[in-house]
């Protein structure tokens, strides 16, 4: 009987399975942080155990580390506690850290493909919701709570059930100027915020073959943004060929076995899903999100909706809110939004094709006089170290931008980097929730192109117009 | 949760409803289990800026309605659908039982917080969408509104007597009324995690390097 890709990660990870109960499913990879692990690490110590399997864990400082002046350590000193008490754990429990300073260090979702500790077939967890991430590589993946990471530390299983699936087939190309980001946006807004729940998303079609590593894990990054724990894409060529030469990716002979048994880790002709939602990707447009979900989304030539175009009673009440909160009026012009602050990075948009579609936009630009603060913050160290390479750091300043550290940083302002209330934000990050971004302070989720013409011009504008132009 | 609990209900009419606003990000810092009580909604609940430690007196911000006399010692929260969508945070459910919040009741929830739930037994209830409207006018009308929730028999009683029946998990239902720990449900099939493990050793070996510079 043919088989989604689901169906093939979920079966091939069964431990054990009671009738009319839950599954206890094995888990292969775990990548833990500061921010959820330090409870779990004490239940162990009071429950006198020991990690089931110490070499399944990888660990990394990200949420909450500095961007800036990273050599004079953690300055913020209940935050030091949290990323030295990482160290220890990781350290009495003999798992592998990255700390701030190590050269693999950046955000889980970044760091897990790019060293190829993300593999295709397996399964893996991390406690943050954007492990959604890492199904672009054909792997199940999702987020877990602080009790989860606790359980997946001590039996290597979780006990669960399993998902109805769903796949959403995006057919025909992206238009020029169109990226990864605007298709992601356009699809969460179909599906709306709370549409996936219940499901894994399975990402088919001509648009997402198409699709570069990068620009699949933006999608699958944000597939928790629609509600569902898991985005998954099938393993093909694209897939093979980034997962080549990865740090930690099999090597010689276990390469050849290991390609061989990838190849399954697709969906079977003929498998059913329990849903399935078409989109034509010809006719996505560069995209904002005006408002406070990220399903709040206007194309960059619209005009801001109307409350009173909304059917529904209490969707209606949450734009009237969200016009409050954001400081906007209904119906106007998208371009006519000043901002006050840019943020480039995050484990949405914080990858190295990112950094360089925002780098080829500003190149011989300057950011507005208006703009107060533009940041690039690398997804990771090593793509910061590429970038720098490539040049882009030079871009990037001479344009007026400052070049950070890695990290989530502004994504969700755990550390310094935030916006002070009623300050406005271009963001490549995943979430525009009401003081994401710091208390008071209002986010537009937009590509990196975007972002960067944003800063540049000082208000939003369709990129595509400035593309193909010179700015020196 | 107690299987059974009468308790006074408190609404939070708003849909899509996010473990950042419940717990904002600055608390994520702590590295203990407790301790959030006093900052759920924070930023809906106080005029100020919160921080984590700080002992002052806050300005509570008297348009919240959880700040409302009438729901202090409310032990259900009525919520619009979606609510807990977001960041997978356990510190939201936490903050929520610091505050005496043993059921949530919703026409949905997100997929982790209502998970993460579960582990600290607190009850995510579905219930439809006009069940749910029909609740939020019957709190809004009756200071001191209860409802009585019999987890056994999976009932919510109104006060007039009418009985709303919810489903539930039959596994995740046993771990609340028997306060079962998953971890030592796993660790009871040790044995076939590890005859998985060593299955799975042969068949996939590259999973099992060990990684080193």
């Amino acid at each position: 009987m043919p088989r989604t890709l689901y169906d093939k990660l979920w079966d091939s990870h069964i431990v054990y399975a009671e009738d009319d109960g839950p599954t206890l499913l094995y888990i292969d990879r775990h990548l833990l942080h500061e921010v959820s692990s330090a409870q779990p690490f004490q239940g162990i110590r009071q429950a006198g155990r020991t990690p089931w399997r110490a070499d399944a864990n990888i660990a990394m400082a990200d949420h909450n580390v500095p961007t800036v002046n990273r050599k004079n350590g953690v300055t913020d000193p209940i935050s030091l506690v949290q990323i030295e008490m990482l160290t220890r754990n990781c350290e009495e429990n003999d798992i592998l850290l990255f700390d701030m300073n190590d050269r693999r260090q950046g955000i889980v979702h970044v760091v897990g493909p790019e060293l190829g500790l993300t593999l295709p077939g397996m399964t893996l967890v991390c406690g943050d919701s954007h492990t959604s991430t890492h199904g672009a590589l054909g792997a199940l993946a999702f987020g877990i709570g602080v009790s989860e990471v606790e359980a997946v530390l001590t039996t290597q299983c979780l006990l669960t059930t399993r998902l109805k699936t769903m796949l959403v087939q995006i057919d025909g190309s992206l238009q020029p100027g169109v990226t990864p980001k605007d298709l992601t946006l356009s699809v969460v807004r179909k599906l709306s915020i709370g549409g996936g729940k219940g499901y894994a998303i399975e990402f088919g079609g001509e648009a997402v073959r198409e699709l570069s590593m990068e620009g699949r894990m933006t999608l699958t990054n944000m597939t928790i943004e629609a509600g569902a724990r898991s985005g998954l894409i099938g393993v093909d060529a694209t897939t093979i060929d980034y997962i080549d030469g990865r740090l930690y990716a099999p090597k010689g002979s276990q390469w050849d076995m290991a390609v061989k048994a990838w190849k399954e880790f697709r969906t079977d002709e003929g498998a059913v899903f329990d849903a399935t939602v078409a989109l034509d990707a010809g006719t996505v447009q560069p995209m904002i999100t005006w408002g406070t979900v990220p399903d709040m989304s206007v194309n960059i030539g619209d005009r801001l909706p109307d409350p009173g175009d909304e059917p529904d009673k209490q969707r209606r009440s949450l734009f009237e809110r969200a016009y409050e909160y954001m400081g906007l009026k209904p119906n106007t012009p998208v371009t006519e939004i000043k901002l006050d602050k840019v943020f480039l990075g995050s484990c949405t948009n914080g990858r190295i094709e990112d950094l360089r579609a925002a780098a080829k936009i500003v190149k011989g630009r300057h950011i507005a006089a208006n703009i107060k603060l533009a940041m690039v913050v690398p997804g990771s160290t090593m793509v910061k170290k590429q970038a720098e390479e490539e040049g882009l750091d030079h871009v990037f300043r001479e344009a007026g931008f400052e070049w950070r550290d890695s990290g989530c940083s502004m994504c969700l302002a755990m550390n310094n980097d935030r916006l002070e209330p009623g300050e406005r934000c271009a963001s490549t990050s995943n979430r525009n929730f009401e003081g994401r971004q710091g208390q008071g302070g209002r986010t537009h989720l937009v590509s990196p192109a975007m972002a960067a013409a944003a800063a540049v011009e000082g208000h939003f504008v369709d990129v595509r117009e400035m593309e193909g132009k010179s700015g020196s | 949760m107690d299987p059974e609990i009468t308790a006074i209900v408190a609404p939070i009419d708003r849909i899509d409803v996010d473990t950042d606003a419940i717990l904002p990000k600055q608390f994520l810092r702590s590295i203990e289990k407790t301790g959030y009580g006093t900052y759920l909604f924070d930023e809906w609940r106080y005029l100020d800026h919160g921080e984590l430690g700080e002992t002052k007196v806050r300005p509570l911000n008297p348009d919240f309605v959880l700040n409302q006399p009438r729901y202090a010692d409310a032990e259900i929260l009525l919520c619009r659908r979606n609510f807990g969508c977001g960041s997978a945070r356990e510190h939201a459910v936490w903050a929520l039982h610091e505050n005496g919040f043993q059921a949530l009741i919703a026409p949905s929830f997100g997929d982790i917080f209502a998970n993460n739930c579960y582990k600290n037994g607190v009850l995510p209830i579905n219930l439809s969408e006009e069940d749910v409207d029909r609740l939020f006018v019957a709190v809004a009308l009756h200071p001191g509104y209860k409802l009585t929730i019999d987890l056994p028999r999976q009932t919510i009683q109104t006060p007039d007597e009418k009985v709303l029946p919810f489903v539930i998990d039959t596994f995740r239902k046993r771990c609340l009324i028997e306060n079962l720990n998953e971890i030592s449900y796993a660790l009871a099939h040790s044995q076939k995690i590890r005859e998985f493990e060593s299955r799975r050793r042969a068949e996939a070996p590259w999973l099992f390097n060990s990684f080193s510079e």
